[in-house]
């Protein structure tokens, strides 16, 4: 009979699944028999089983029709066959959202809930908070308390994950539950020891006390899940992080001692904590390192890949810590998951010795096409790190990174490509050419606009200052006959800096720029008119302003300075001056990421971190007048980390004036702090104008309080001062628990650690493309020099990042790089002093003895050539 | 990004799902809603997932940012899905103990067409590891016990349950008559 049955199926085409021709609408009508007396519990299983395999599919059901079949539903509570009953909780939940009305059901799964049934209790009560909103959930309260304490662990487990689901919703209402999910986090049952300690954390997360409270409690009571111990550890290593926890603290001393656990999953996770931790030694590191390295050569794939996983993260931080399982990573390396194979073979690259490379790179090369983009990344990031390692091996990695831009991939591997093969060329000049050919031959054919648009940027910048710079041209001019508007624009620009850079080339780029001139879209018209009539000058400063070195300035800033100018007119021309500059956030930032979801990325241009700090301060009234913030400090500390208060001060650098920004934050919980204000006593001629307090600092909520300071006008050479600082403010005793504050207080003051002004708080970070250009610019009507000796400094390196972080200007032409084994060198940095002017710093370096120092200082002003060389000296 | 370390958390799972040896759902469960939010962008993740895994039986995979870990029988394919930095063995604890459930169910008889045909007792086996993206069981034994599902000898379908029913009353009438002859000749004795 089945068989017959079987052989039909087959004939009617629809393979072996009972399933797939299956019409919603026909499936409902097959519902009505839910109306029918008595009920059949089987078709009516069946019938369930297909709405819900239907729902899973992704089939829509439309409001009315699943209100239907979830009244009709509802009449197979009267059955009391048990996977009917089961059916019935799971279309409820899967109906919650689609179907209206669905608390109808809301009394009978209370009563299954609470009923003597234990296979349905728990079920039920997932359901049921599935359906449940706030001011429902008030009524069954009592029922889900009774539940998180039952003896029958699913019916806990249950309810303390629906409570876990209901946080969310309604904190308030399972806040109160609190001791019911304490009493459960004893249980015997290790899923429901796991689930309680969940919720409690969630419920507690906010205040740190409580959870080092319950972390003492449970590492030493010791529990028996190891889902739980792995929230444990968790758990642990975030409040290491927060509070800065050293590593003798017994919470590290907790998450050591689970390596030794019997469990694969608490040990792993235990020595992964150990690893992400940051600013681990490598004495710690060991033990962590040796479990990983037995699981290496686990028979379990996931343990195996988990393991050369975190070894791999290692390795970036602590090469010298994995060394020893170089010889298990050497057996991974053939492994037949491709992607443990992959990061076996990363992490030997990052640890093992430059001899290993050519062989590893043949090894990968073997499977290379077999892996996914994520891992191709990785492979990718690993070669980068490599030629700044071996910069000699740098021929084999550009072919190898050659081969692999041909091979087909997404947009994330193909830009890892391109951006370590730019920044190979930046770190060899030798490589220079065959990079840059690589990378022509990669633009003729490429999909993807942001990649184009910044290889054309870099020829721009590398092309011109190349032998023969002819060849490149014809590159670039395709893509102003082939490309989309972005890409023709970024082209025009490029070949505008080939004319402007090489005079024979000149009379060729005119032509092609008259051609684009007939272009199709605006800005590719407009660019190519712009640079035609700025090359037709044949003037090298006007080249050095608008072709070599853009615009300094910040594009919202700019924004903001044209609207205002507009809206109040004016016979001045507008002046580029005022506009404040770009935080140089151009600084390339090499960090290292392991496999990570790079795709999910927020490409959302936010607005900088000054522009912020701008908005801010023009909302405050006493600060209107001050003209553009020109530059805001990296915030400073001003008082220990584990202090009664915490103070730290942003300087915001106006024209004339200095505004501090005291951020503070008052870790009492007994006390309400008001009317705060940070006095401060200055050393120079510098005086304070006035104060605006924060009116008041309740326990861990930041305020800020202001000063302001206006600059000394008779000695615009004084730019460093220091101030002594105490914080004043009036005290409330208040309960730590309502935070209800007493109705008088009294003053008091604490003294914070002395602030200093510098030179570098004076001028901005300036990013000049081609530093040349801009020296020829400003020209030498203010240009100034002096010898200095650096006695105390022993290399080149120390001289070059001194003088840079003390200045607080950016180097240029990647001149901060000392090259080594050599005795001289020049430092190129640019910046914006206070006001506007350009300051351009050439430093030639030699080392002798100590470092022998020659600076030269040009700008467009001569108080800010002063400035500099007064404080350097 | 990466050491953006993980919020201790109970969600542990952002999504579960089982295909046929075409790259076809026969039961997804998304549990983080942010994550493919589309019945699209789901199937395209699944198509991917599919494509890059069934080849080869190799456990675990990288995918979109994902941690993958799978297995298959026959002609299935079991997937559970974890966020990149989640503790491996915890989902491979979730995936184990789902397949083991299944083939206790199932009488070890883990194949597509067992599967579909006892498609209830196996929504109901995911409903009992996870709730939400929690692992709520990870002992197959208890979870069998707690769907307490037992798979039929012959499947269900509308013909078989009307055959059998036919049967039965052929069988009751049978029963019936021979009972009634047994009255009849007992009185006539």
């Amino acid at each position: 009979m089945i068989k017959k049955f079987d052989k039909k199926d087959e004939e009617s085409g629809s393979g072996s699944n009972p399933f797939q021709h299956l019409e919603k609408s026909a499936v409902l009508q097959e519902a009505r028999i839910f109306n029918e007396t008595p009920i059949n519990p089987r078709r009516c299983l069946h019938i369930l089983t297909k709405i819900i395999y239907l729902l899973n599919q992704g089939e829509h059901f439309g409001t009315t029709e699943a209100t239907e079949a979830f009244f009709a539903m509802t009449r197979l509570f009267q059955s009391n066959d048990q996977t009917l009953r089961r059916m019935c909780y799971l279309t409820i939940k899967e109906m919650a959202n689609i179907s209206e009305d669905v608390i109808i059901v809301t009394s009978s799964l209370t009563k299954d809930m609470t009923g003597k049934e234990d296979v349905y209790r728990g079920p039920a009560i997932r359901a049921l908070c599935r359906i449940t909103d706030t001011t429902m959930l008030q009524a069954i309260e009592r029922y889900m308390k009774q539940a998180i304490v039952d003896k029958v662990p699913s019916v806990s487990s249950s309810a303390l994950v629906s409570s876990l689901h209901m946080v969310k919703m309604s904190y308030d209402v399972v806040k109160r539950w609190v001791n019911e999910a304490q009493e459960a986090a004893s249980s015997d049952n290790i899923m429901v020891q796991y689930h309680a300690l969940g919720l409690l954390y969630h419920l507690r997360k906010n205040d740190r006390l409580a959870v080092t409270k319950m972390l003492n409690k449970f590492t030493k009571s010791g529990l028996k899940s190891p889902f739980a111990y792995c929230m444990l550890i968790r758990i642990a290593s975030k409040l290491l992080e927060e509070t800065e926890g050293g590593h003798d603290s017994p919470l590290f001393d907790f998450i050591e001692s689970c390596l030794r656990n019997k469990h694969e999953m608490v040990v792993y996770e235990a020595a992964s904590a150990i690893v992400h931790m940051p600013n681990c030694t490598a004495r710690e590191l060991a033990p962590a390192v040796s479990v990983l390295q037995l699981f290496c050569s686990s028979p379990k794939a996931a343990l195996r890949y988990a393991a050369v996983r975190t070894l791999n993260k290692v390795a970036m931080k602590h090469p010298s810590a994995v060394t020893a399982c170089n010889l298990d990573l050497e057996n991974l390396i053939t492994d037949s998951n491709r992607s443990i194979a992959t990061l076996a073979i990363t992490t030997l690259l990052k640890t093992g010795s430059e001899s290993s490379v050519d062989r590893l790179m043949k090894q990968i090369s073997s499977f290379v096409s077999e892996i996914s983009d994520e891992f191709k990344v990785v492979v990718v990031q690993a070669i980068s790190a490599l030629c700044q390692k071996y910069p000699r091996k740098h021929s084999v990695m550009m072919n190898f990174l050659s081969n692999m831009l041909r091979d087909d991939g997404g947009f994330e591997y193909k830009r890892a490509i391109v951006d370590c093969i730019i920044s190979i060329i930046e770190e060899n000049p030798e490589s220079k050419e065959t990079g840059l050919a690589h990378l022509c031959e990669f633009i003729e054919d490429c999909e993807h606009t942001v990649l184009a648009t910044k290889i054309l940027h870099l020829l721009g910048k590398e092309g011109p200052r190349t032998p023969s710079p002819s060849k490149y041209i014809r590159f670039i001019f395709n893509r102003v006959v082939l490309e989309s508007e972005a890409v023709r624009a970024a082209a025009v620009s490029a070949l505008a800096k080939f004319g402007a850079q090489n005079d024979d080339l000149l009379p060729s780029v005119l032509v092609l720029m008259q051609r684009c001139m007939m272009d199709s879209d605006d800005e590719v018209r407009d660019r190519a008119t712009f640079y035609m009539n700025v090359l037709q000058q044949k003037q090298k400063a006007l080249n050095a302003a608008y072709i070599f070195n853009g615009l300094s300035v910040s594009v919202p800033g700019l924004e903001k300075s044209l609207h205002q100018y507009t809206l109040e007119p004016s016979e001045k021309p507008f002046d580029m001056k005022t506009v404040p500059l770009a935080t140089a956030v151009i600084t390339e930032q090499k960090t290292e990421i392991a496999p990570v979801a790079t795709s999910k990325l927020p490409e959302k241009l936010a607005p900088s971190r000054q522009d912020i700090y701008q908005e801010q301060l023009a909302a405050i009234p006493e600060f209107q007048g001050l003209g553009p913030l020109f530059k805001s400090s990296e915030p400073v500390q001003l008082t220990e980390a584990e202090t009664e208060y915490v103070v730290r001060c942003i300087k915001h650098t106006f024209s004339n004036h200095m505004v501090f920004q005291f951020d503070c934050t008052n870790t009492l919980n007994d006390q309400l702090l008001q009317k705060v204000v940070v006095q401060m006593e200055p050393s120079e001629a510098y005086e304070v104008a006035r104060y605006v307090p924060a009116p008041s600092l309740p326990y861990s909520q930041p305020g800020s309080c202001y000063s302001l300071v206006r600059l000394p006008d008779d000695d615009p050479t004084a730019v460093s001062c220091t101030f002594s600082c105490t914080m004043k403010y009036l005290v409330r005793d208040c309960d730590p628990n309502t935070g209800e504050p007493d109705d008088d207080g009294y003053d008091d003051e604490y003294v914070l650690e002395d602030l200093e002004v510098t030179v570098a708080d004076h001028i901005q970070k300036v990013l000049k493309p081609n530093f040349g250009a801009a020296w020829e610019e400003v020209g030498d009507e203010f240009e100034k020099e002096e010898t200095f000796a650096l006695s105390s400094v022993r290399t080149l390196e120390e001289a070059v990042s001194n003088i840079v972080s003390f200045l607080g200007m950016q180097p240029c032409e990647r001149s901060d790089k000392v090259p080594e084994n050599k005795n001289s060198h020049v430092l190129f940095l640019a910046g914006v002093f206070r006001g506007g002017h350009d300051v351009l710093l050439r430093a030639r370096l030699a080392l002798a003895d100590g470092v022998t120092m020659q600076v030269t200082v040009r700008s467009s002003e001569e108080t800010a050539v002063d400035v500099i060389l007064a404080s350097v000296g | 990004m990466d050491s953006a370390a993980l919020e201790p958390s109970l969600y542990t799972v952002k999504a579960i799902f089982i295909l046929d040896n075409d790259g076809n759902r026969l039961l997804a469960k998304y549990y983080d809603t942010g994550l493919y939010p589309s019945m699209k962008e789901q199937r395209s993740f699944e198509k991917n997932v599919f494509n890059k895994t069934h080849k080869a039986d190799n456990e675990i995979a990288f995918l979109e940012g994902m941690t993958i870990v799978y297995k298959s029988s026959i002609d299935i394919f079991f997937y559970v899905v974890g966020s990149a930095q989640e503790n491996e063995l915890m989902l491979m604890a979730v995936l184990n103990c789902l397949f083991d459930s299944l083939s206790q169910i199932l009488r070890k008889n883990v194949e597509r067409r067992c599967l579909l045909d006892n498609m209830d007792g196996v929504f109901l086996v995911v409903d009992e590891i996870i709730d939400g993206g929690v692992i709520l069981e990870s002992d197959p034994q208890q979870v069998v016990e707690k769907v307490n599902y037992r798979a039929d000898e012959n499947p269900l379908s509308e013909q078989s349950v009307a055959q059998h029913i036919t049967e039965k009353l052929a069988l009751t009438t049978t029963v019936l008559q021979s009972a009634k002859e047994q009255i009849k000749w007992s009185i006539l004795k």
